[in-house]
């Protein structure tokens, strides 16, 4: 809601400054989100007539005007602007002026030409933001007069960020009852006129639509005159509430709706046939709009009709045929209520956002129709003339939102403020706001008044108590209310816990948009399960992301890119697949390429392989406390990791997720090295966690023997590992793999696999025979199930 | 005995010039050991008288410990000098860097959410969760937002073909967490929403943190007791702070809170960092909860504000970009 400050003042006496008044509003609910002061240095600046124009010698674009200023003599100006012509009133900043944005205005010669002041466009006085040419006057503006006076200056534009339950407000008399009230000041609201009935024009009206609209009024105006100019105080109130003025009757309902806050339409009454019909649109109905659109409607639309043809989408835009054009001489004027209900999201569906859906699907007060429609009477007789018909009235009665008394119960307002507020105080509030209040025993019975949509229950009430006695008012406190403790299980591991562990593995923790483009999961080979968005901002976020991978590695090559070798990332979030209701899967990704290690002093340089993330993947384990309920396995792999270097990761069996590097393939479509690496997992199976169960400390030494065997490098490690822990059971405390090697002095085909085998008995110290027949058992056992050999 | 003074004479002065362990072991050997010249003085006392003998064997034994007591501090004095010349052998270059010292970092957007989750976390709030897919009864309806209802439009929504759609707020956890529950309730449920919004102060997904208290007592005063207490501990700092009247379907009466904020160029200005209100009773009844009984507050803020403010972040799109300049930042 955008409006003239000084239009406001008009209507309720107010002392306070500017500065005060925008504070106040915004204190009381009504946002000031900008403030524009207009016209605030225009000394200097009078009302000019162009009295010759020629061509100036040395400029194309440049003319030379005498120019009549009221000083005596006419003043020589140059000037650029396309619109300067003789005949025309324009704003004139002579010699000594100063324009806003600290422009002082000095005698000048312009390409060798004497220039003794401006002439001036909107923008360059700072009261619009028009600068394609000259600031055209009406004829009738004063030579002479100081240009401040004669555009009621300086004011400012406000405008409002209101919320959606004070359309109150979106009218200047609406708003000028809340600033009253704030600031206990008395409202000058222009009274209520009937306009003489000098016509007898009329035109049925019949309800249809039921309890969707009401009311509807309307009236012929015949006669006018359509090249009636707006004068200029109403041009300016417009222009400073953000509309454009276009013709006297479009400015005129479009000034009533500021007013006022009803939303009004003319139609051109030539153009109707017989009875308006207001009633609902039928299915596939469609009606040309004024914005020349064509909108396609259905039983939930209200149009407002005749007995041929729709005329208006109700509460929304008026329609194109019917329409008030420059040669409309008689017009029908409509004033009417429409319930919210009836209007909420109607302009939406059309793809439109019109100042009267604004309005009405919000509320517009059901008693304002007539008084909008004498009031627009009233101005368009006096601006274009024109006879007034009789006023034409439908409404039922019983469909009209009566306001109901609420009750605010004394205790109520205290226990919910947590302050008590005077009696008296709560009174005058009611009061201020234009309620009828009862006292009764507990409290206050109070009846809006009909242009509040918002009081319904007791709590309104109490938001209009507070937000007059002010927020500022009411003290701050502690809750004192009880206290359940929280209880943190300890078999789960700490989120945050989690990412501070990762980040001191070396990854940064990435956030990435939950959604991806469906092509980019193409390439990943992601088709099933999609959840995809029906209404994306853009192709790229078009579907919910199934894997954090896709995302983490764009991001590792937007690093990549901008020169970072190294990068490690990670990532915490949800994925999503389809499901009734969709799955959204807390997961954990990890991506990673460069180097194994950071480049440093007296370490070789490796590049990142498998290993190195199963190291990751091993301390996330770890921490568990549980690492035999993890496995990894080769099988069972997506399209997008590397068949021979990835592995997918088990807990109790179920798979939780993948790690490797990605496939070849992937890598080369994205642009991408061999040494990406990527894990990711489950979230939920890497937070569980062990409680410990404490058992007691071995009372009897380790043993240690090392052996290395040699095996055909196809026999993978975990195998070895488990031949020999069950040969061994219990007795073999860990197993150790401290070297893999193969080439020269290996068999081709075979790896040579050293371990270290550490043993301890619970009930005795072992003895050198102990361990000697350990190693012989799980050699035999591996010569016998993994082809091994006992190396030298 | 003449000749054992001189001997032992001369046998201080070369201990005194032995200049290695393995020269001063020799010298002992040679004076103290099984053939030294001590133990030959000592194998000489048999033949004496025995008064001479007494004598002589106090002479032979002072004689020894003056030698024993020679070695011992020639010997101190010499492990002294060689492990003076080890120590300034392994002399390392101090200034080299640390071997894998690398570390990576937690996102300024978890950062702040955990410190303001933490904060609450102390006043007995309890951390509370919900899906990021929602319906339309959780995240609009049971919220007091009627069907078609303007405050909707301020919620740009994204839907799915189901007529699900993305969290707008994270106020759905709200009526999750007092769905089949009776106060007191102190939550808090940090989380993902989303709008379909996106430009240089938009983002399309961002982070939002929403609290809720429900007991028996607590007031408007309550909420702004606690919001005051939670901006004081989140920035370290006392701010000016305003309460201004505003509307949200699920709360009444309702607020914004500003802070008064010191930009860089020594300005001030408000800045708007949280919405609040008393929890509205049709929520209230759409839980199972008596609005009469009970009343409660609820809060939302969105965190990447709180993380600008707090890291001097300008760019809201910098938190969407995971370009490591500017994460290694918060490592």
């Amino acid at each position: 809601m955008k409006f003239s400050e000084n239009w406001l003042r008009e209507l309720v006496d107010v002392q306070a400054d500017r500065a005060e008044l925008a504070h106040a509003l915004t204190m009381a609910g009504l946002e000031v989100e900008e403030l524009t002061p207009l016209g605030d240095d225009l000394a200097g600046v009078v009302v000019a007539e162009i009295v010759a124009a020629e061509k100036h010698p040395e400029a194309d674009r440049l003319q030379v005007c005498k120019v009549e200023a009221g000083q005596g003599e006419p003043l020589q100006i140059v000037c650029g602007a396309p619109n300067a012509r003789v005949g025309i009133k324009v704003p004139l900043a002579m010699v000594g002026a100063k324009l806003p944005g600290d422009i002082s205005i000095k005698a000048a010669k312009l390409r060798g030409v004497e220039s003794s002041g401006m002439l001036c466009s909107a923008k360059e006085l700072g009261i619009d933001a028009d600068a394609s040419g000259l600031l055209e006057l009406p004829l009738d503006a004063p030579i002479g007069q100081p240009l401040a006076d004669y555009l009621g200056l300086p004011d400012a534009s406000f405008e409002l960020k209101l919320t959606p339950n004070r359309p109150d407000c979106l009218g200047l008399v609406g708003l000028a009852h809340d600033v009253a009230a704030l600031f206990g000041s008395a409202v000058k609201v222009p009274a209520q006129v009937s306009v003489p009935v000098t016509s007898e024009a009329r035109r049925g009206i019949r309800l249809e639509a039921g309890k969707d609209a009401p009311r509807y009024l309307g009236r012929i105006i015949e006669g006018i005159d359509p090249a009636a100019r707006t004068p200029l105080w109403l041009a300016e109130r417009l222009r400073r509430a953000g509309l454009r003025p276009i013709s006297a009757v479009v400015d005129v309902t479009n000034y009533v709706m500021l007013e006022l806050g009803q939303p009004m339409h003319a139609f051109d009454n030539e153009a109707l046939e017989g009875d308006i019909v207001v009633r609902h649109a039928r299915a596939g109905e469609t009606l040309k709009i004024l914005d020349g659109s064509e909108a396609k409607l259905d039983p939930g639309f209200v149009l407002i009709a005749d007995e041929a043809k729709g005329l208006a989408v109700a509460g929304v835009m008026g329609g194109h045929d019917s329409r008030v054009t420059d040669t409309t001489v008689d017009i029908f004027l409509e004033s009417a209520h429409f319930a919210p209900a009836a209007i909420m999201g109607r302009a939406r569906k059309l793809g439109l956002h019109t100042d009267a859906s604004h309005r009405f699907e919000r509320g517009v007060d059901p008693e304002l129709p007539r008084r909008a429609l004498e009031r627009a009477s009233e101005l368009l007789l006096a601006i274009a003339g024109g006879k007034a018909g009789p006023v034409l009235v439908a409404e039922n009665l019983a469909d009209l939102p009566t306001p109901a008394a609420v009750t605010l119960r004394r205790a109520r307002l205290q226990r919910v403020l947590g302050v008590a507020v005077a009696d008296a105080e709560v009174a005058r509030i009611f009061i201020a706001l234009g309620m009828q209040v009862v006292t009764v025993a507990e409290g206050w019975q109070v009846t809006a008044p009909s242009s509040r949509f918002d009081i319904e229950r007791e709590e309104d009430l109490v938001e209009e108590v507070a937000r007059i006695f002010g927020y500022d008012n009411i003290p701050t406190a502690t809750p004192a209310g009880a206290l359940t403790l929280a209880v943190e299980p300890e078999a789960r591991i700490n989120e945050l816990a989690l990412r501070e562990q990762l980040a001191a593995r070396g990854y940064h923790e990435a956030v990435n948009l939950s959604f991806v483009a469906a092509e980019l999961l193409a390439s990943w080979s992601f088709s099933q399960n999609l959840v995809p968005l029906a209404n994306p901002l853009s192709a790229d976020l078009a579907v919910m992301r199934p894997s954090l991978l896709p995302g983490l590695i764009e991001a590792l090559r937007h690093n990549r890119a901008r020169q970072q070798e190294r990068v490690r990332l990670f990532e915490v979030a949800r994925v999503f697949a389809a499901g009734d209701p969709p799955l959204e899967t807390p997961s954990l990704a990890i991506v990673a390429c460069g180097n194994a290690r950071a480049e440093q002093w007296g370490e070789p340089s490796r590049a990142l392989d498998f290993h190195d993330l199963k190291g990751d993947l091993d301390a996330l384990i770890a921490w568990g406390g549980e690492p035999q309920r993890w496995s990894v396995h080769a099988d069972g792999l997506p399209d997008w990791l590397h068949p021979g270097r990835a592995a997918r990761v088990a807990r109790d069996g179920e798979t939780v997720g993948y790690l490797g590097a990605l496939h070849p393939q992937l890598a080369r479509t994205l642009d991408l090295g061999a040494d990406v690496h990527v894990l990711e997992l489950a979230l939920e199976p890497v937070l569980q966690r062990r409680v410990p169960q404490a058992r007691a400390v071995p009372r009897f030494p380790l043993v240690r023997r090392d052996i290395a065997i040699d095996v055909p490098e196809t026999a993978p490690w975990s195998q070895i590992g488990q031949v020999v822990r069950s040969t061994l059971g219990e007795r073999l405390k860990e197993l150790r793999l401290f070297d893999r090697y193969s080439g020269k002095g290996v068999e081709a085909g075979r790896k040579s696999l050293a371990m270290g085998l550490i043993l301890q008995d619970a009930s005795r110290t072992l003895t050198d025979d102990d361990a000697d027949r350990c190693v012989r058992e799980a050699i035999a056992a591996l010569e016998q199930t993994c082809k091994a050999k006992l190396r030298g | 005995m003449d000749d054992l003074d001189s001997r032992a004479e001369k046998a201080l002065m070369d201990i005194d010039k032995a200049d290695t362990l393995d020269a001063l072991e020799g010298l002992r050997v040679g004076l103290l050991g099984k053939s030294g010249i001590v133990t030959a003085a000592l194998k000489t006392l048999g033949a004496l008288a025995p008064d001479e003998r007494k004598a002589r064997g106090a002479e032979v034994n002072r004689v020894k410990e003056q030698l024993a007591d020679a070695l011992a501090v020639r010997k101190r004095v010499l492990e002294q000098a060689e492990l003076e010349r080890r120590l300034a052998s392994e002399k390392l270059d101090i200034s080299l860097p640390g071997r894998d010292g690398e570390r990576g970092g937690i996102h300024p957007i978890t950062r702040a959410l955990e410190r303001i989750s933490a904060i609450f976390a102390r006043l007995g709030y309890q951390r509370a969760d919900g899906p990021e897919i929602e319906d339309d009864w959780h995240n609009f309806e049971a919220l007091n937002f009627p069907p078609h209802h303007p405050a909707r439009a301020m919620h740009d929504t994204f839907y799915f073909g189901d007529g699900r759609l993305l969290r707008t707020h994270t106020s759905p956890v709200q009526i999750r967490s007092m769905a089949g529950r009776q106060p007191p309730i102190r939550i808090i449920a940090p989380g993902k929403v989303y709008r379909s919004d996106s430009d240089q102060t938009h983002s399309p997904m961002f982070h939002q943190i929403e609290g809720l208290l429900i007991d028996e007592t607590s007031s408007f005063a309550d909420l702004k007791g606690t919001l005051a207490e939670f901006i004081r501990a989140f920035f370290e700092r006392d701010f000016e702070m305003r309460f201004r009247p505003s509307y949200f379907p699920f709360t009444e009466p309702s607020a914004e809170v500003d802070i008064r904020w010191d930009a860089e160029d020594g300005s001030t200005r408000w800045l708007e960092v949280l919405g609040c209100g008393m929890v509205h009773p049709n929520v209230l009844k759409n839980c199972g909860i008596d609005p009469e009984r009970y009343t409660g507050f609820a809060f939302g803020l969105g965190v990447e504000r709180f993380a600008m403010l707090r890291y001097g972040v300008s760019d809201l799109r910098a938190f969407f970009d995971n370009d490591l300049r500017f994460l290694r930042q918060f490592a």
